[in-house]
């Protein structure tokens, strides 16, 4: 059993599992960091962003000034942003057999795994997985498609020049394969592959394999994933969380047992305590409203999004923002907002309950009716008549590089009334930041990851006890910049075995049973024999067949009567008959019991003669020795077959077959 | 009504627990002391399973646990979990409040039932304990029907409850995988009908209430709060718009409201175009249907009134088809089947006289139309789910005996297998043949797979041999000599040897080699070799020479094999 691992990124996992002659991919996350390196994509013409100087090596003789900008002191590059896929050259994508996702998040990148590498195979996922998955890609595609950008920089990622650019871009990996966003046929021809599972479903793969989605308690039908045989059991946690906010429960009892398991998708703030950035993220809201200042929050249209969102409810009036404007900003934001409202069955038990009497799960229906939250499709149209300040808004992309935000940070930026509050953990806020340098709007930072932290994970493994982890590199170390935080790693006996992007690891597992059925036919003919108190032996001859991976032991046909023939015209070749080996022996022949066996023979002109070994045995009448010994019965007869067959099944009685 | 016990692997289940309309007294709940005679029933199931809403699935669900006694697991969906206590209660209500009977449930009851109800999901299997195991399909009929696998070791039954095989306006067809269970049980309210198409069985139904309307009538629509009621809101809803039509359209009050909540919240559970099209526009919002009042009942006018419950038995529906009962003008169009016993039901028959309580008669002059649109498997459906799921046998409940009779024959001669139809309180036994799983070495397995090479041959079957390990629990299957290893027991090996004696003038040494040479042209296809150390193997035979001492010409042929040996017959 082998795993490929294709990405480098712990929380946006692409890992690929050869198991039983099937091969399974595990996630297919998109690293979307790499887009930090580009300039952000405006809406509408931005004259700051158009006057940024172009890039010259400091010598003089490299000149990139029309693909790299410069920006309050680090280099971008002007292009429409390109994100990090999946390794592809590490195995054949081809044969992948079945692509099991855990969560919205971590299907990102299924158009160029599924569209390009000649994929025939299925994707399993749950349905709001699916629908909000479509969703987010919807978005993706939409932010890049409206405003394209007609130059495609190239020069910079060739290795020379790459050699010469300033960090961070000097550092990028694998520039090369770095690819633009799909397009939405891309995306329906994608998700058209995907085949709907329910929790603890039970999915059969080729009668080989079984895998089946646990709730993994993160996000709206996020799974966990177990794929296992009759004989051995490998678990895939992925994204998995503890905190009681929206979704179902983690399934935890379900992971014991496992033989190996692959544990990615921690939390990537292990210091911050998502309670307390809520709590930091409604205080410093309610401070830059009241100083009639405007809050924008960077997030995804799904998620942690429907969390704030019913932290504000409760919030708001005791506040006093009851008049403040909320606006929802998304190509997608309508539909987000009503999906989160019909998968009663993907919910905690706390929403459930409330679908049963019946009431929409989420508060937002209510801020929706009460008109203190609007959402539009973008800042074009509606918005822009309707808008008023000081507001909240909720728009995307995180990385500040493409989407509507853009727009309000050109906006927002030089007033330090206004606050910037990030919410999504995936990019560093510097960073993110960077192309919008010198800004003189507050910046509040309380990135809220609902995943597992070190302690929960350890715990979890105390509790399920799996044989073997296999977790990425980054899990096996502190933090680079918390290199003292010994509690920010995972410690464990058996060590883990880490990987990191193009790890091939042999994962320690030896098979050592298969399941097969006895048809009813030949358990009946089966006679055991108790061998030792408890333990029964029956030998079987029966023959094999399999079809689809499962295996059958049926009787052995009895061979057809051969039809009468007089005539032979030609050989017949008759079916080689099968005959029945003879059983192995054991146990021993003892001396006096087999002279009176003989003796009850007619057999009574025997010498006894001791050897070192045993016993030899001279049947003076017959001429024949037999030998005794503890491990073996040696009988020399000459030409005498009726003998020698009585002799074998007297020796016979003594012996254990099997 | 359905209430059915499966026994299965010993375990016992019961597949729904359902009330008859018709009765008033205690005929209308299942005898549970089939079950027991006294006493509790949690010892005696395992779990209980509930198909759909509808009453005569799921109504004396808390006579059942509350009354007479159970604490074990109910199983149903979530949207069944939903709208089954609000129909309890409405029965409830219904019986007791406005009929003042007693011996019936109460509200706490109901609470107290539902409490013990554990929510299932598509698809999801759900393991009750170690062996039994259950999974839910979509069963169309009405929102949040299911379908149940029910597993034991290899054994295993499915119950339909009822189904659907054909979408309609609002929910989407039944599905089941290709599971061979050991028996199907299937409802088989139709079974006879075999129904002509639904874009026929609508227009109709348009026509009739457009004519009624036309000439100044009033339309009654008897119908359950949740089900058929949202798929006829929907047909009317559009033919109003199209039509340009001003009559009013009116939906009784009370569940109204909330039921089509339930469907806007469970959206996932109906057809697939409603589902894409619900965040744009919400078929379950409607702008001509309005709520309605006792009062409107006496408005001059033509008016089209859906009123519950569905088969005349009592409540709005009852009330106001005996004031529309005398006009001729007037109609009565009753949208699916009627229980033995119901108004509904005499009306269908063609009674136009009724005993109403308290000795009046009624006179029913209005028209009475029936629509089949409850929506159940017809024939043909019942015959494409036996295909979908390839049962080895049949069992037919929840219908009338004569048409039973008629599918049954057609099922037994079409797919060759046993079909049952047990009357209430009639048990069936059927003998199921299940193989045993044997955990089998690997390399045993490989050892077999490698002889038979890589594509199965169904002519030429392999033997494979192996010795059973009978272990407490444990099957093992393994080659014999790793039985003997595993087992701590030696092997004991039985040889023999036979000398032959033959004139050869030849050295030893040329006479083991002549022998080789003859015994390669003779016996083809059989490994023969000559050893270095003076012998000549023959598979595992072997053969020595030796010279007599007294005669160098006579030689002693030394030929030895062991038990195991098979025989070479020449």
């Amino acid at each position: 059993m082998k795993l490929y691992c294709l990405s480098g990124h712990p929380t946006l996992p692409c890992n690929v599992l050869k198991f039983k002659s099937t091969t399974i991919m595990l996630d297919c996350g998109l690293d979307t960091t790499s887009v930090l390196n580009f300039l952000p994509l405006p809406l509408v013409h931005s004259p700051r962003l158009s006057k940024l100087p172009g890039w010259v090596s400091k010598d003089g003789t490299l000149n990139l000034e029309k693909e790299l900008k410069e920006c309050a002191g680090r280099v971008f590059v002007d292009s429409q942003p390109e994100f990090c896929l999946p390794e592809k050259e590490l195995l054949d994508l081809s044969t992948i057999d079945v692509i099991l996702i855990s969560n919205y998040h971590c299907m990102m990148a299924l158009p160029y795994i599924t569209e390009h590498t000649g994929f025939t195979g299925t994707v399993y996922a749950t349905e709001p997985t699916l629908q909000i998955g479509r969703l987010l890609m919807e978005e993706l595609v939409n932010f890049m498609e409206r405003v394209p950008k007609a130059q495609s920089a190239t020069c910079w990622k060739n290795k020379e020049i790459q050699r010469m650019l300033p960090g961070p871009l000097k550092d990028a990996v694998d520039v090369w394969t770095w690819k633009r966003s799909y397009s939405m046929q891309e995306v329906n021809s994608a998700l058209s592959k995907v085949q709907l599972v329910g929790y603890s479903q039970k999915v059969e793969l080729f009668g080989a394999v079984q895998v089946s989605p646990l709730s993994s308690g993160y996000s709206l039908g996020s799974s966990n994933w177990i794929i296992q045989s009759h004989h051995e059991k490998v678990s895939y946690v992925s994204g998995s969380s503890l905190l009681t906010t929206h979704p179902q429960p983690m399934d935890q009892s379900s992971l014991k047992n496992s033989d190996v398991l692959i544990l990615t998708g921690l939390t990537q703030m292990p210091t911050a305590n998502p309670d307390g950035m809520l709590g930091e993220f409604c205080s410093n809201l309610a401070m830059t409203i009241r100083a009639g200042g405007n809050v924008l929050v960077p997030c995804y249209s799904s998620g942690v999004i429907y969390d704030l969102l019913e932290c504000l409810y409760q919030f708001i009036e005791s506040a006093n923002l009851g008049t403040t404007p909320f606006y929802f900003i998304s190509p997608v934001a309508n539909s987000s907002l009503e999906f989160s409202q019909i998968f009663a069955e993907w919910l905690c038990h706390n929403k459930q309950s409330k679908v049963y009497l019946p009431e929409p799960p989420f508060p937002h229906a209510e801020l929706i009716q009460t008109n203190k939250l609007k959402h539009y499709p973008s800042i074009h149209g509606d918005f822009s008549s309707e808008f008023r300040q000081p507001c909240v808004v909720f728009t995307g992309h995180p990385s500040l590089r493409f989407g509507d935000v853009v727009h309000f940070m050109e906006l927002w930026g030089k007033s330090s009334l206004n606050t910037i509050i990030f919410t999504e953990p995936d990019f560093s806020y510097l960073d993110a930041l960077a192309p919008y340098q010198p800004l003189a709007m507050k910046c509040v930072y309380c990135p809220i990851d609902t995943r597992l932290n070190f302690h929960q994970v350890s715990k979890l493994l105390k509790e399920v006890q799996p044989l073997h982890v296999v977790c990425p590199e980054q899990y096996t170390q502190p933090p680079l910049t918390q290199s003292h935080r010994s509690d920010l790693m995972l410690e464990l006996q058996p060590p883990p075995m880490p990987y990191r992007r193009c790890s091939v690891l042999n994962l320690p597992f030896r098979r050592r049973y298969e399941r097969v059925y006895i048809m009813p036919e030949l358990a009946n003919s089966l006679v055991p024999s108790e061998i030792k108190p408890g333990i029964s032996l029956a030998t079987v001859s029966a023959v094999l067949h399999s079809k689809d991976n499962k295996h059958t032991l049926q009787s052995v046909p009895k061979p057809p009567p051969v039809p009468p023939s007089k005539k032979r015209k030609r050989v017949i070749e008759e079916p080689p008959v099968v005959l029945a080996p003879k059983p192995l022996l054991s146990g021993a022949v003892p001396l006096e019991a087999f002279l009176a066996t003989l003796q009850k023979h007619g057999i009574t002109e025997v010498k006894v003669e001791e050897t070192a070994d045993g016993h030899i045995l001279h049947l003076q009448a017959e001429d024949t020795l037999i030998q005794l010994e503890e491990d073996g019965t040696h009988i020399v007869c000459d030409n005498n077959e009726p003998l020698r067959t009585t002799l074998r099944d007297l020796v016979l009685r003594f012996l254990q077959k099997l | 009504r359905s209430c059915i016990l499966v026994s299965i692997g010993g375990k016992n289940i019961m597949l729904d627990c359902g009330m008859h309309m018709g009765y008033n007294d205690d005929r209308r709940f299942p005898d549970f002391s089939y079950i027991t005679q006294n006493g509790r029933l949690t010892d005696f199931l395992d779990c209980v399973i509930i198909s759909h809403f509808h009453l005569d699935h799921c109504g004396a669900l808390p006579f059942m646990s509350e009354m007479v006694g159970y604490d074990g697991p109910i199983y149903m969906t979530h949207p069944t979990k939903a709208i089954c206590p609000i129909l309890l209660e409405d029965f409830r209500k219904i019986t007791v409040d406005k009929k003042g009977e007693t011996n019936f449930f109460t509200s706490q009851m109901i609470k107290d039932c539902m409490k013990k109800v554990v929510p299932l999901n598509l698809h999801q299997t759900v393991q009750v304990d170690d062996e039994l195991e259950i999974k839910a399909y979509y069963a169309g009929h009405v929102l949040g029907a299911a379908m149940v696998h029910i597993k034991v070791g290899s054994e295993s039954v499915v119950y339909t409850g009822d189904y659907n095989m054909t979408p309609d306006r609002h929910l989407g067809a039944a599905w089941i995988d290709k599971c061979r269970p050991d028996i199907l049980i299937s409802e088989s309210t139709y079974a006879t009908t075999i129904r002509d198409s639904k874009r026929c069985r609508e227009r109709d139904f348009l026509k009739k209430v457009h004519e009624s309307i036309e000439r100044g009538g009033k339309v009654l629509i008897p119908v359950f709060a949740l089900g058929r009621a949202q798929e006829l809101c929907i047909l009317l809803e559009t033919f109003w718009e199209r039509m340009n039509l001003k009559a009013p359209i009116y939906f009784s009050t009370g569940l109204t409201e909330k039921a089509n909540h339930y469907y806007k919240l469970f959206i996932t559970w109906t057809n697939q175009k409603i589902r894409k099209t619900f965040v744009q526009r919400n078929m379950f919002e409607f702008k001509h249907i309005k709520a309605f009042d006792r009062s409107y009942a006496d408005n001059p006018g033509p008016m089209v009134v859906f009123a519950t419950p569905g088969m005349l038995h009592a409540g709005q529906s009852l009330q106001i088809f005996k004031k529309w009962a005398g006009n001729e003008k007037n109609m009565v169009i009753m949208p699916g089947y009627c229980v033995q016993g119901t108004i509904g039901h005499k009306i269908l028959n063609g009674q136009r006289k009724l005993e109403m309580e308290g000795r009046s008669t009624l006179d029913v002059k209005l028209q009475v139309e029936y629509m089949s649109f409850s929506a159940h498997a017809d024939a043909k459906g019942i015959m494409q789910l036996i295909r979908m799921a390839e049962p080895r046998n049949m069992l037919l409940v929840h219908g009338e005996a004569v048409k039973m009779e008629f599918l049954k024959g057609k099922i037994e001669q079409e797919f060759s297998i046993d079909c049952y139809m047990p009357a209430n309180g009639e048990t069936v036994t059927v003998t199921t043949n299940p193989s045993v799983p044997v955990d089998i070495s690997l390399n045993l397995l490989k050892r077999e797979m490698a002889l038979g090479g890589p594509l199965p041959d169904p002519k030429k079957p392999r033997t494979m041999h192996g010795t059973l390990i009978m272990k407490e629990n444990s099957l093992k299957l393994v080659s014999s000599e790793q039985a003997l290893k595993e087992l701590g027991l030696n092997e004991h090996q039985l040889r023999f040897t036979c000398r032959v004696q033959l004139q050869d003038p030849h050295s030893d040494t040329d006479t083991l080699h002549r022998i080789y040479t003859h015994l390669k042209s003779v016996l083809k296809g059989y490994t023969i070799q000559h050893l270095p150390d003076g012998t000549v193997m023959v598979e595992s035979i072997v053969i020595k020479v030796s010279s007599s001492t007294e005669d160098p010409n006579t030689k002693v042929l030394l030929l030895s094999w062991s038990y195991q040996e098979i025989y070479i017959y020449l």
